[in-house]
């Protein structure tokens, strides 16, 4: 501009009264503001909306993470303990069988111990049914014999089952096989369900955020339009509309999966503090315990990464379609709206 | 600088806007554009500024094709053209400052490097008091002055004016033009849109004028 500062000293349709100043006064200029404005109501509802699905995609996140958890400790806690049934028969010597019953289970490999279930832990067992003062010697009852096994390396049941029917015909074994396909079935059902859930909440959520998205660009339209026609390249307009965007999704993202993590967290304390009361029984009962581990935690980060990415992709591509699109009035006039001839 | 020859505009399948546009507009020149409301004089302007193709026709901006230029070499192009808008566009959360800034600002370039250029440039459009001031609180003359500083901040080789002094009174209209005059003096080529018969008759220069999409000019 030194062909300007030259023109300074012409008085050019201007007062003289600058020439009397000194030379050079400071000015005081405010930072610079960034190109798009920091808060409107458009990116301020934007926030909300991208806090409010962070919030609902982590908790769905959590929930199905903590029914995981729930559904793999039901069935572990199963598929611990093998039971051996001694059904009672006619001069048959009951202890003696329990005995024989426990020491040949206890030969095989994978299992841990034995324990019989003594008298008054059956008749605790049939209380609910036949009531209290029971005489287990005046009924036909079963006995049981409780193998704990080990987990990882398991006996042979097959074999176990065989040894048992030949030596002592009246056992029957339950490796609780049946109730744990079962379960594994319903946990997996149900895992397939939250799973199903977070799917529709991710997608309701990533809806939400384009159109959120878009609609505060939309507001911001005449930005572009300027940045265009005073030489802007569409990369500068599309890194500054990023940057502004991944300002408010992290910010609106961060917001709800903290919410989140502060719940889980929170739930999880409470039930910790309050064991063996009646609520907390009754919360396990319903929803398991509140704990979704270091990797439900992990998921609730990523999911909050993956909202501020998708909102400044979306971002991005709709700047870049909003610059297409002038350009595209450029190549065809006929979708020009708003600009009629003078 | 820029020659149309037999240019056309229409929009969709309606008539032409624009019919048989063949002119120069030289380096250093001084031109009004005049006519008539809804002659096209906007729309003129945009095909100079390449937001709008012709129809038909040839366009040459600094000495280059127009139709053969891609896309994403227009950016550059259009830093060589100055342009102050009808309805100003200035952005209404930035400063005055800010705004006249915005050309350099989006070609990379240091705040430190164009500061006091911006600054000198604001008092030489007399709004060296008005520095801090967001638009809405301008009047619609320093709005003007503004958009035009901010038009003439990376000094365009042309500067196209729409309706500059549409919003402002006698005497800011003859400021205005002495700006541009003196804008003209450097060197710059101008075309002032206007349909302002008194802010014509004060220069003695080219006028290009839009009849029912037809140009005539008298040099």
């Amino acid at each position: 501009m030194n062909e300007l500062s030259r023109l300074r000293a012409r008085k050019v349709g201007k007062p003289s009264a600058t020439e009397q100043q000194p030379r050079r006064t400071e000015m005081h200029v405010r930072p610079t503001a960034p190109i798009l404005p920091a808060s409107n109501i458009q990116g301020n509802a934007l926030m909300v909306v991208i806090a409010i699905m962070a919030f609902l995609a982590c908790l769905t996140l959590g929930a199905v993470s903590m029914v995981r958890a729930t559904a793999a400790s039901w069935q572990s806690q199963i598929s611990r303990e093998i039971t051996i049934q001694i059904k009672p028969e006619e001069g048959l010597d009951m202890d003696a069988t329990l005995q024989k019953a426990r020491e040949l289970a206890l030969t095989f490999v994978g299992t841990r111990s034995g324990t019989i279930m003594d008298d008054d832990a059956t008749a605790r067992l049939l209380e609910p049914w036949l009531g209290t003062g029971l005489d287990l010697s005046e009924l036909p009852v079963p006995r049981l014999v409780i193998i704990t096994i080990d987990e990882q390396n398991p006996p042979d049941f097959a074999a176990m089952r065989d040894l048992l029917a030949s030596e002592v015909p009246q056992a029957f074994l339950d490796d609780h096989r049946t109730w744990v396909d079962r379960l594994v079935s319903m946990a997996h059902t149900t895992v397939l369900i939250g799973i199903g859930v977070l799917v529709l909440v991710f997608t309701a959520m990533i809806l939400t955020v384009i159109f959120a998205t878009r609609g505060a660009l939309s507001g911001n339209r005449h930005i572009v339009e300027v940045l265009h026609f005073v030489g802007a390249e569409r990369s500068f307009v599309a890194t500054e509309f990023q940057k502004h965007f991944l300002k408010i999704s992290l910010k609106g993202s961060a917001a709800g999966s903290a919410l989140a993590a502060l719940l889980f967290a929170t739930a999880n304390l409470w039930q910790s503090r309050s064991l063996a009361t009646p609520e907390s029984d009754q919360a396990t009962a319903l929803f398991g315990t509140f704990t979704i581990g270091f990797g439900g935690y992990l998921g609730i980060f990523a999911t909050m990464i993956v909202i501020a990415l998708l909102t400044t992709l979306t971002a991005r591509f709709t700047v870049m379609r909003t610059i297409d699109e002038i350009d595209f009035i450029r190549s065809d006039p006929a979708r020009s709206e708003g600009a009629p001839p003078s | 600088m820029i020659h149309f020859e037999n240019v056309g505009l229409r929009y969709g399948m309606g008539p032409e806007i624009l019919r048989d546009m063949t002119f120069d507009i030289p380096k250093r020149s001084f031109q009004f554009l005049t006519g008539p409301s809804g002659a096209g004089k906007t729309t003129l302007l945009r095909l100079m500024l390449m937001s709008l193709h012709p129809t038909r026709g040839l366009i040459h901006m600094f000495g280059r094709d127009l139709s053969q230029i891609p896309r994403t070499e227009l950016p550059m192009l259009r830093r060589r053209v100055g342009i102050v808008f009808q309805d100003f566009r200035l952005l209404d959360h930035l400063t005055t400052y800010e705004n006249v800034a915005l050309p350099l600002r989006v070609r990379g370039k240091d705040e430190g490097a164009y500061r006091n250029d911006v600054i000198e440039l604001l008092k030489w459009v007399g709004l060296g008091e008005r520095i801090n001031v967001l638009p809405p609180v301008l009047s619609g003359g320093e709005k003007q002055r503004a958009a035009i500083a901010r038009a003439l901040i990376d000094r365009p080789e042309i500067l196209l004016a729409d309706e500059p002094t549409g919003n402002v009174d006698p005497p800011m209209a003859r400021r205005l033009l002495n700006l541009f005059l003196e804008l003209n003096r450097l060197g710059t080529a101008v075309v002032i849109a206007t349909h302002d018969l008194g802010l014509m008759d004060q220069v003695n220069a080219r006028r290009m004028i839009l009849t029912e999409g037809r140009l005539d000019i008298y040099e």
